[in-house]
């Protein structure tokens, strides 16, 4: 069976060594409860492990060999996915498109929630409860009067398009989340920037945002995992390769080259390593926000 | 008292106060309240994505839908890929989330772990499990990692070809969803679990309670608002899976696999019938709507209960 190395160390409960039935029944307990937690960890970490060493194996090795450390170690999959199988191009593509949208997302959403928490103007309400809506409703196949809005539009098979339909994606639930963060937050900071005659522009830009930075940090993780991976607008709105981001580019690649395991498997690495290490580095944020989230609904 | 150029200085605040909204609510109603209309609109017409014109004819397209047979299988397959979610996927992180929920040491790694086959992709969940899945054979040896450990391990009664036996590729399907899936139910349940007062359970010990009647008597009572919203998001979700559907067997099986969001898509591109997409498209939404409500009106049945 599998085994990971960092699964070695099963010690849930006390040392045996006290004579004592309740502490051995503990132990017992604790042991088995581990035992279940393991056998879990071990399921959802083996499957990303067993796509790393297929990735390191050769067309030849990989239908035959199945120990889990290969034989003989070979990097130039990752190579040549990057430049024959249009990684690089790919990865180029999904980073660009990530980065825009996510900044695109926290500049338009924190501008809006801030005005929905803070200033005041006629049909505030109104606007509010629409995106609120918004997150309500769920619309399959939106999709297909998006793809003819940006045929009309002269915007389909281009970046800016893209980017555009996946700000408005990830739009609603942070202006929602901004607006709970803003409403809870005290504006004593603010008020004393506004009798200093900061301008409204000035106090969003110089006091709310760095107060805002947990909610903004939440956001930030949340829109980068669902643009990075993102399919189905990808597929329908960029038919050129040069424009396509990783998702839609494994697809691809895998409908080509079918029976190129290595090369495939080396296709995911490269776009769920970066992913990963992100979570890895901002889990934090994350489990926060989904928790906020259950509290919330 | 107002002085006259009050209401004019006032028109220009809030105008100022609105242009802070104005970038939103401009992407919005161009890519979300349009689209939300015009699929109304499409739904009524004939329509091949090409040409200028599109013909209306009312209800035509809705009155195809509700004879389509392709489609309401794909329903049922739908369903089947969320009956296996909400029973084994939240049964399963429920589970985790209660032993996870108490003094017991590498706490963080097993919820960091967890929540691991959430954050990939569809695409890449899909194509890792059709290679674990796979059901070829060279040199007398099984490809796929399954199939070769069934073999080894005794069990070669049990081979099959997983993923291109329509019998077993939609549990296949739904498996692999639930695997992607259950560190949100997870996270989010233990997240409930936490805001339990601990008082609650002591106060149940001192009165003689079992663990089983503290479980059902204190735990289970309050994390039914928790517990229902995971339901909520697990039936939207699973209703609407597709991208694991085409990244695990394509299209390559007939009809077997269909789910009413590849039905939509090949609506779409496969035979040009945009209307008839979007027919669907509101057919589904209120059908997952009627759900919603449905589940939204039981909980608080629940709740009174």
């Amino acid at each position: 069976m599998a085994v990971e190395p960092d699964e070695a160390g099963v010690k849930g409960g006390r040392s045996m060594m006290e004579n004592n039935s309740y502490v051995v029944q503990r132990t017992i307990k604790g042991f088995l409860i581990h035992m279940f937690l393991i056998i879990f960890a071990v399921t959802c970490l083996f499957p990303l492990f067993w796509m790393l060493r297929s990735a390191l194996m050769t067309n030849e090795t990989v239908f035959t060999d199945k120990s889990f450390i290969p034989h003989t170690i070979n990097f130039g999959n990752f190579a040549q996915a990057w430049t024959e199988g249009n990684f690089g191009i790919y990865f180029f593509n999904s980073l660009l498109y990530t980065t825009c949208v996510v900044i695109g997302i926290v500049l338009v959403s924190s501008l809006a929630a801030y005005s929905f928490s803070r200033l005041d103007f006629p049909g505030k309400n109104f606007f509010f409860y629409m995106f609120v809506a918004a997150m309500m409703i769920p619309l399959p196949g939106s999709f297909v009067p998006l793809y003819r809005l940006m045929t009309v539009l002269g915007l389909i098979n281009t970046r800016i398009g893209y980017i555009l339909c996946m700000i408005n994606v990830g739009l609603s639930m942070s202006i929602l989340l901004l607006k709970t963060f803003f409403d809870k937050m005290p504006s004593d900071l603010e008020d004393a920037a506004r009798i200093d005659g900061c301008s409204r522009l000035g106090i969003w830009r110089h006091v709310a945002l760095p107060l805002a930075r947990p909610a903004l940090a939440v956001i930030v993780i949340f829109n980068s995992l669902n643009v990075w991976n993102e399919y189905i607008l990808a597929t329908l709105l960029l038919n050129d390769r040069s424009l396509m981001p990783l998702q839609r580019g494994l697809m691809v690649f895998q409908g080509t080259h079918s029976v190129d395991y290595p090369l495939l498997m080396a296709g995911l690495t490269i776009a769920a390593i970066p992913i990963v290490v992100i979570y890895l580095a901002m889990q934090k944020h994350i489990v926060k926000g989904l928790s906020s989230g259950a509290i919330v609904g | 008292m107002r002085v006259k150029n009050f209401s004019w200085f006032r028109l220009q605040d809030n105008l100022k106060n609105f242009s802070f909204v104005l970038p939103a609510i401009l992407i919005f109603s161009i890519f979300y309240i349009y689209p939300f209309f015009d699929i109304f609109r499409l739904s009524f017409h004939e329509w091949n994505g090409i040409t200028p014109s599109m013909k209306l004819v009312g209800l035509q397209n809705f009155q195809e839908l509700m004879q389509d047979g392709v489609w309401w299988q794909a329903m049922w397959h739908a369903a089947y890929i969320t009956l296996i979610a909400l029973t084994f996927q939240n049964i399963l992180a429920f589970a985790l989330a209660l032993a996870c929920d108490r003094e017991i040491r590498m706490k963080r790694f097993y919820r960091v772990v967890f929540f691991i086959p959430p954050v990939l992709s569809e695409v890449v969940v899909g194509l890792i499990w059709q290679w674990i899945l796979y059901a070829g054979m060279q040199d007398g040896q099984h490809i796929g990692l399954l199939n070769y450990w069934l073999t080894k391990t005794g069990l070669p009664h049990l081979v099959h070809n997983w993923l291109s036996d329509p019998t077993t590729a939609l549990t296949c399907i739904a498996v692999v969803h639930s695997w992607k899936g259950f560190g949100w139910g997870f996270i989010m349940l233990l997240a409930g679990l936490q805001t339990i007062d601990r008082q609650l359970y002591e106060a149940a010990r001192v009165d003689g309670a079992s663990s089983w009647r503290l479980f059902t008597n204190v735990t289970v009572p309050m994390m039914v608002p928790v517990m229902l919203v995971v339901v909520i998001l697990t039936v939207l979700a699973s209703m609407q899976v597709f991208v694991l559907v085409l990244s695990m067997v394509g299209q390559g099986l007939g009809y077997h696999t269909e789910v009413p969001v590849t039905r939509i898509l090949s609506a779409m591109t496969g035979t040009n019938r945009f209307g008839y997409a979007c027919a669907m498209g509101v057919n589904f939404g209120v059908i997952l709507i009627m759900v919603s409500v449905a589940f939204k009106w039981l909980s608080n049945r629940m709740k009174q209960a």
